[in-house]
């Protein structure tokens, strides 16, 4: 699984990409996101408030229940801010 | 049919000539520009000497590409272009253009408006500022999402 993060996400995690290899107990955005948060304080501060993370899977947007699997490119960004 | 997503100003006056070249169904060309203001608008109203803006290559052109489907579905548009820059830009450079054309003006000024709204809210740009205090991420805002929302159903 490819993990992609962006803004204040990266710089917290202090990683742009990473290829990651889940337990098999994470089938879910939610799942990912409680398995990430035990990685380092880094990510546990980063993944600390949903409320501020977005989430895409192979570049669509989806909610933390939807599934996730070992080919998926998963990226958690905070909302954006363009335009 | 355009969406462009690139690191390079662009020529606004190209652009529109071009959108409504050869096509004599256009009778109404609507466009907006967005540029980097020298300050920030929420609370403290700091001074930005500069933005870095920073995207998700692949999904950035899926979903500039989604919305401008959406308008295309929702008004009669002859063609539509949006062109976004990234990287670090200065005040008073351009971040983004929109335009529509299509045979009536409402048509051409609501889906500019449209393509606006859905972008700031769906497309993967995240602003990272430069101010006397130092480096800060641009929180997105309430009102952009109620912007957005308008537009739904």
């Amino acid at each position: 699984m490819r993990l992609l993060y962006f803004a204040w996400l990266r710089s917290k995690i202090g990683l742009a990409e990473e290829s990651v290899e889940p337990p098999a107990g994470v089938t879910d955005v939610a799942g990912l996101v409680e398995w990430l948060r035990g990685r380092g304080p880094g990510y546990a501060d980063a993944l600390a408030n949903l409320a501020v993370v977005k989430v895409a899977v192979n570049q669509e947007y989806v909610p933390f229940d939807h599934p996730v699997g070992p080919g998926d490119e998963v990226a958690l960004f905070p909302p954006v801010t363009g335009g | 049919m355009a969406v462009r997503v690139q690191e390079a100003d662009f020529d606004m006056g190209a652009e529109l000539a071009a959108l409504s070249a050869g096509n004599r169904r256009v009778g109404a060309l609507a466009s907006f520009v967005g540029l980097v203001r020298d300050m920030h608008v929420d609370g403290d109203g700091q001074p930005v000497s500069a933005m870095t803006l920073e995207h998700y290559p692949g999904m950035t052109e899926r979903q500039l590409e989604a919305i401008e489907a959406e308008a295309r579905a929702r008004w009669p548009l002859e063609d539509c272009l949006v062109i976004h820059r990234y990287g670090r830009l200065e005040p008073g450079d351009r971040i983004v253009l929109v335009a529509c054309a299509s045979p009536h003006r409402d048509a051409a000024f609501e889906a500019c408006r449209f393509l606006m709204d859905w972008l700031k809210t769906k497309a993967p740009f995240w602003k990272l500022e430069e101010t006397p205090e130092g480096r800060r991420w641009v929180e997105a805002r309430d009102s952009d999402t109620a912007a957005a929302e308008r537009w739904q159903g």
